[in-house]
């Protein structure tokens, strides 16, 4: 029987005498069917969470359940799309509804009307188990696997032959009856099975040299992104999104800028996907809450986010998934709180912040899928500190369960050094961890590279305080060499353009040589001041130290051979001035 | 509609601060607009701000003294909040919520719309990238404003960003389609009377009411009319552009004021207090005002705000503005230090940014060296602050002349390009103006701007004819 609207407060709606009503389970309230959730349940009462806006409802309209918890489409149709924070398709809606997004559209996730070209991989007769694919379905240059929902399992009966089928078609049953089409549901909030979670010692490469090198990611870690506003947080998300090595790319924009989006949707479709050629946007799926948009909605959009990341990841594929911010999503926790008048935590967050945002990054690694392939989910979230303090709850809670830390910086920000990633403050759990991968991949030297370049860096910094106080005349030769080869890391290195072509990805192969360049340039100098050279020769050499400057606009295939060239000439540098 | 007017409730059980609770009236929907009436029959507006079977809670839109229990009756006027709309609001005067306070009839209304309108859906959305030109050469050149931007002017108590606003709103254009089509929506939330009256006269005086929409809320109104007067104001916005087809500037003032009556509602509601007392849904409040700009595929019209806010003591980590800087595309600091060496506009470009800049600028939009020349300044002049510090430390006279030229440049920067009082200048005279000081410079120093530019417009611009 359909319940009552007992009060309403925002997106906080009390319902009376739902009967059937189990928790977090997807309710439609009053005669317009706002779509709510049940989150909370007190005798004939439960609290419902609504995720759109309420203005307009009276007491006593009637609300009832759908007897199905807050779930997604998993099928084919997700790539290349734009979707709102519980994965209804922004066309659709705006199909439906205009320019302007209107309350109780019911539209269907996946479209039913397309058609997708299906060839089995399995026959009657055969056993599938849960998690298995049934076959493929071409999307785009993607192969898309049509898996068999995770709980079910069985003998297959009946199989449809390779054609093309819509997705309400039956494609397959089992000797028990059970039909299987090419899509299946999953509740977002229970994290998808999988046979067992994998070491994570294999590289998530982004084409950032800062993070590559520095600061590492792996397959399926986690990874923050703190930062003030005008500090490049989205601008470094976004770069990630189109040169990191994932096969798949899930956007969340969770409270952000409408703007923000629309520049991602102009510019993604046009950018070209590095592997295929194609452009990015057909392996890349977008789900936009933005700032003004249902507060509960921005709850749920990191669940559905994740849960299409870990879908693909079923499926044996690299999945990167991007969610901006995580603040936004711990403010949408908080608000739903308040409005249920539950006892606050520091700075009004709900006690539980900590334990959410645990559970959420959890759902990232690398794992063995229910069929026995490797596939990965990364997570790498922006965090917004309120007044740039990282003291707040939501950043520390972060750190204490992120491995990678990539501090922005608003001062590098201002001084144009782009990304603007601290290298003093930020840090990476995950080096030992892939240090063979280098050892193996790289050269056998790199983690030692690796340090020399760090120390560097350190040394550099160091002697930054002192020629803030006595100047850089005051310092000698060997740390005036130290000086000039800290600022050609930070600067030719550390620092990326984004929007040059060459330079807005850099391998993991071209950065390894440039390191052995600058670290080659240090001991060049250092033997030269030796030799009883002076510091100026060192200063002088204009060709020299140009060479190094332009090493990051080298494409990647000139660039063993402009590296061959610069290690010859670092022969006779610094001689012919001395 | 008409019957439900007639229905009126007597139950009214609880008086606090702006609230008013009445039993039984539970066929009020959430959001709607109400009459209160009291024993001497004043007729006070008022929202439900929430419902259930037992009570509703109503916020009064005036004061609350002189209500009692036993005679204040309330009767339902609108199942939300809406104003009328029409092209008719162009060049008059309303208050807070809508009503005309210009002495001239009410707007014949083509259309009643709610107020707190609708998410733009992002697929909807055109990526905003036409330049609008105000007039002041910091902003056009530095910080420059993209049609469909949220842009916010960051000031302090005391500085002159009033002026500022006045002036952006006279002088703001659409380049290549002549006044045509522009119009200001103005919203001032929380102003004192003096305030109110430099505004009218500002716009009366230099003829820019004409093209424009004053909604006035002045500091001795209702406080909960300042959360209603910024909606009215963009909802107006919204017809005039989406509908109509104008561009519209939306200039609200003082933000800091709405936040302040945020937080007086919140704590009159007993509600969980966020940071600094502020609520914790502020961010989302703030959002649903400023995400209402922006451009839309396939319509001619477009909504740019200019939200500005008085940050307490000069702080930039407060709520108020650390929220904003979250939302808006970018921010214009207005510098004490400037506003007191008599510098107007005291727009301090360093730590101001427009994040839609690079889209609105360049060839065929303003001109093909506006990007280059902008960095230029802005590095040149970063640079001639910082040597500043070392001035005060060691005098003038331990600098390289090449090091003097900077310290010349940032002064120059200030006196003719920054301070330019009440003149409007177009962004080529800013340009030009830019070239007259970095002309100063040999050319080997102006490193970030291309060779073909250098020899275009080296040299080219003499300071003397450009300024007075």
């Amino acid at each position: 029987m359909a319940g009552k609207i007992k009060s309403i407060a925002g997106p906080a709606v009390l319902v009376e005498d739902l009967e059937g009503a189990k928790m977090n389970d997807i309710v439609r309230v009053g005669t317009e069917e706002l779509v709510g959730e049940i989150i909370r349940l007190d005798g004939n009462i439960c609290f419902v969470q609504v995720y759109e806006d309420t203005n307009g409802l009276t007491v006593g309209e009637t609300v009832y359940t759908t007897n199905l918890p807050l779930a997604v489409e998993l099928g084919p149709g997700m790539l290349n799309g734009i979707f709102d924070g519980i994965q209804r398709p922004l066309d659709k809606i705006r199909e439906a509804s205009g320019d302007f997004i209107a309350r109780g559209i019911n539209v269907k996730s996946l479209s039913r009307t397309a058609k997708w070209a299906f060839t089995p991989s399995v026959n009657v007769g055969d056993h599938v188990a849960g998690g298995s694919s049934l076959g493929t379905v071409p999307e785009f240059s993607f192969t898309h696997k049509i898996l068999v929902p995770p709980t079910t399992s069985g003998v297959i009966k009946t199989l449809k032959p390779a054609g093309e089928y819509v997705l309400d078609d039956v494609i397959a049953t089992l000797e028990d009856g059970t039909e299987l089409k090419m899509y299946h549901t999953w509740a977002v909030r229970k994290a998808r099975p999988v046979n067992t979670k994998l070491d994570p010692n294999l590289p998530f490469l982004t084409g950032m040299r800062i993070l590559d090198v520095l600061f590492p990611l792996t397959a399926g870690g986690t990874a923050a992104i703190p930062g003030p506003f005008g500090s490049g947080k989205t601008v470094t998300q976004q770069s990630i999104a189109k040169f990191g090595n994932a096969d798949i790319v899930v956007y969340v924009g969770c409270g952000e800028r409408g703007n923000e989006m629309t520049d991602v949707l102009v510019e993604f479709p046009e950018l070209e996907d590095p592997k295929t050629g194609n452009p990015l946007m057909q392996r890349t799926i977008l789900l936009a809450n933005t700032s003004n948009m249902p507060v509960a909605a921005r709850e749920a959009s990191l669940y559905c986010g994740v849960t299409l990341a870990e879908y693909f990841r079923d499926q044996g594929y690299a999945v990167s998934m991007m969610a901006d911010s995580t603040s936004r999503w711990a403010e949408a926790l908080r608000e739903i709180a308040s409005r249920l008048q539950e006892m606050p935590a520091e700075e009004g967050y709900p006690p539980y912040l900590s334990s959410r945002l645990s559970a959420f990054y959890e759902r990232a690694g690398r794992v063995k899928t229910l069929e026995g392939n490797a596939g990965s989910v990364s997570v790498i979230g922006a965090v917004s500190p309120a007044g740039g303090d990282l003291s707040e709850p939501v950043t520390q809670a972060t750190l204490r369960i992120t491995g990678a830390f990539w501090a922005l910086d608003a001062s590098l920000a201002r001084a144009r050094h782009f990304p603007a990633i601290n290298w003093a403050q930020s840090y990476s759990l995950f080096m030992n961890i892939l240090e063979p991968w280098y050892r193996a991949n790289i050269n056998q030297d790199y983690p030692e590279l690796r340090l020399e370049i760090l120390t560097l860096l350190q040394r550099e910094a160091a002697l930054q305080e002192v020629v803030q106080l006595v100047g850089p005349d005051a310092l000698q030769d060997a740390e005036r060499l130290n000086l000039e080869v800290g600022r050609i890391i930070r600067e030719d290195f550390l620092q990326q353009n984004g929007y040059d072509k060459v330079d807005a990805s850099c391998s993991m192969e071209k950065a390894y040589g440039m390191m052995q360049m600058m670290t080659a340039l240090n001991k060049t100098g250092e033997a030269m001041l030796k030799n009883g050279g002076s510091i100026n020769d060192f200063l002088n050499d204009a060709n020299t130290l140009e060479k190094v400057g332009r090493a990051r606009f080298v494409p990647e295939n000139e660039f063993p051979a402009y590296m061959a060239d610069y290690m010859k000439s670092l022969e006779t540098a610094f001689k012919a001035t001395a | 509609m008409m019957d439900l007017l007639k229905k009126e409730y007597n139950s009214a059980s609880y008086v606090s601060g702006p609230l008013l609770y009445l039993e039984g009236a539970k066929d009020l929907p959430y959001g709607a607009i109400v009459d209160i009436t009291d024993g001497n029959k004043r007729v006070r507006g008022g929202q439900v701000i929430e419902v259930s079977d037992e009570f509703t809670v109503l916020q009064v839109f005036e004061e609350t003294s002189g209500l009692d229990l036993a005679s204040t009756s309330v009767s339902l006027v609108e199942d939300v909040a809406r104003l009328g709309v029409s092209k008719e609001m162009i060049g008059r005067r309303f208050n807070g919520i809508g009503k005309p306070i210009d002495g001239l009839p009410p707007v014949v209304a083509d259309k009643r719309l709610s107020i707190n309108g609708s998410a733009i859906n992002p697929v909807a959305r055109e990526k905003p990238e036409e330049f609008i030109q105000t007039g002041i050469s910091a902003i056009d050149v530095n910080i420059t404003l993209v049609r469909g931007q949220k842009l916010p002017i960051f000031s302090g108590s005391g500085l002159p960003h009033n002026e500022l606003a006045a002036q952006i709103a006279r002088q703001a254009k659409v380049i290549g389609e002549g006044g045509e089509g522009f119009a200001v929506v103005f919203a001032a939330m929380g102003i004192t009377q003096r305030e109110v009256s430099y505004f009218v006269n500002e716009f009366e005086r230099t003829g820019a009411l004409a093209r424009s929409v004053l909604f006035l809320n002045k500091a001795d109104d209702p406080t909960v009319e300042r959360l209603l007067t910024p909606r009215m104001a963009l909802t107006a916005a919204e017809y005039l552009a989406f509908e109509l087809g104008y561009h519209v500037l939306v200039i609200l003032t003082d933000l800091t004021n709405y936040c302040e009556a945020l937080r007086e509602i919140g704590g009159a509601r007993e509600e969980i207090p966020g940071r600094r007392g502020y609520p914790g849904y502020m961010y989302t409040d703030l959002a649903s005002l400023y995400e209402r700009a922006g451009v839309i595929h396939g319509k001619p019209g477009s909504v740019t705000q200019i939200p500005i806010l008085s940050m307490p003591g000069d702080d930039i980590t407060h709520p108020i503005p650390d929220l904003t800087g979250y939302i808006t595309e970018g921010q214009i600091f207005v510098s004490r230090q400037l506003a007191s060496a008599g510098i107007f506009p005291p727009i301090n470009v360093q730590p101001s940014l427009s994040r839609l800049m690079g889209n609105g600028i360049g060839k065929g939009k303003t001109r093909a060296d506006h990007k280059e020349v902008a960095d230029q300044l802005f590095a040149s002049y970063a640079r001639g602050v910082d040597l500043r510090k070392l001035v005060a430390i060691t005098g003038e006279d331990a600098l390289t002349d090449n090091d003097k030229k900077y310290l010349r440049f940032a002064e120059g920067f200030e006196q003719k390009f920054i301070n330019q009082g009440a003149a409007d200048r177009s962004i080529e005279q800013s340009l030009s103006i830019a070239w007259a000081l970095l002309s100063e410079f040999p050319r080997t120093e102006l490193k970030r701007i291309r060779k073909e530019y250098i020899e275009t417009y080296y040299g080219t611009q003499k300071m003397s004819e450009l300024v007075a």
